[in-house]
């Protein structure tokens, strides 16, 4: 299958992003620039990494949703294509409204860079389908503005329908207030759209996908995600 | 064509917690003023813009504010207009 990583002025996590799919899953890899205006046509899913697009002025992800390359990340996704952001990339897939709600300060007003755990509350989606129930991964964070934010009626559409597919958790796996770095309502940190072929998370997977780096547990996402489009 | 300029003022919604807004009155309280409360924080923004009448103008910022210029989820915004 063929990953495509797009760069934005700003991004810092796309060879990252690029490392963990070409390197250490051999997947073929191509880098799209913010402002290409098509994503080629064999690419099976975009990666939008983290970093500081467009220095966050103005919100984060607030411009780079109007870079030329967005439409056509919004027709991919439209046409089922999968699409995962990541930290800066889920702040922006919700500025483009590819994903509901919106991501605020954290309540402590610190940029947080730490490691934590996730529970996977929805291991039925392309992006999660080889994590087995109950299993918590180590990721690590490093957002200002993670603290994930929707209205009451979005959060309950959410939850029902299952959307909410990463929470903060302690190491036990239990879904603690102390577990919650920033203040996300119902700890959340990364949901799916409705059609389930959108993920947006702040935790940065890419980074945690070598034991050199000091955990894998990252890798399986981008396994999964292969799993899935080669499974299809 | 006319110029008119916009003096556009952004703020969190109200019920959406501040922290930064927040963080500032701890601060006041620290530096002994604690008659000050609910500090809010936003932002302020100006422009100008080239239109036929201030309806026009207004359409225009309006549409640049819900698009880009606020997050209408948890932001409100007041345009003021006034041609120069």
């Amino acid at each position: 299958m063929k990953f495509g990583v797009i760069t934005f002025p700003g991004s810092n996590c796309d060879h990252d992003a690029i490392f963990a799919t070409q390197s250490c899953l051999g997947e073929d890899v191509v880098n799209l620039w913010h402002k290409d205006t098509q994503i080629p046509n064999d690419i099976d899913c975009v990666v939008i990494p983290g970093g500081f697009s467009y220095g966050d002025y103005l919100r984060c992800g607030a411009i780079a949703r109007f870079s030329p390359i967005m439409k056509s990340v919004v027709d991919f996704a439209n046409r089922g294509g999968l699409v995962i952001g990541i930290c800066n990339g889920f702040q922006i897939l919700t500025e483009a409204q590819l994903l509901p709600g919106v991501l605020l300060r954290n309540t402590n007003m610190q940029f947080i860079c730490n490691d934590v755990w996730l529970t996977v509350e929805n291991t039925n989606t392309p992006f999660t389908n080889l994590i087995e129930k109950n299993t918590v991964l180590r990721i690590p964070i490093a957002h200002g503005e993670g603290n994930y934010f929707a209205d009451a009626d979005t959060i309950k559409r959410l939850e029902d329908n299952n959307q909410v597919v990463f929470r903060y958790a302690n190491p036990q796996g239990e879904v603690t207030d102390e577990a919650n770095p920033n203040g996300s309502i119902n700890n959340i940190a990364g949901i799916i759209n409705e059609k389930g072929n959108v993920l947006g998370m702040m935790p940065h997977p890419e980074r945690y996908s070598d034991k050199i780096l000091g955990c894998d547990d990252g890798l399986v996402i981008f396994k999964s995600i292969v799993n899935y489009i080669n499974s299809k | 064509m006319k110029k008119f300029k916009s003096e556009i003022k952004i703020t969190l919604r109200e019920g959406i917690l501040d922290v930064q807004g927040k963080t500032v009155e701890n601060a006041l309280h620290s530096m002994g003023i604690p008659e000050i409360a609910h500090v809010r924080i936003g932002r302020f923004v100006t422009t100008e813009i080239s239109a036929e009448t201030q309806e026009q103008a207004f359409e225009i910022i309006d549409k640049a504010c819900r698009q880009l210029i606020a997050n209408p989820i948890i932001e409100d915004y007041f345009i003021e207009l006034k041609e120069i």
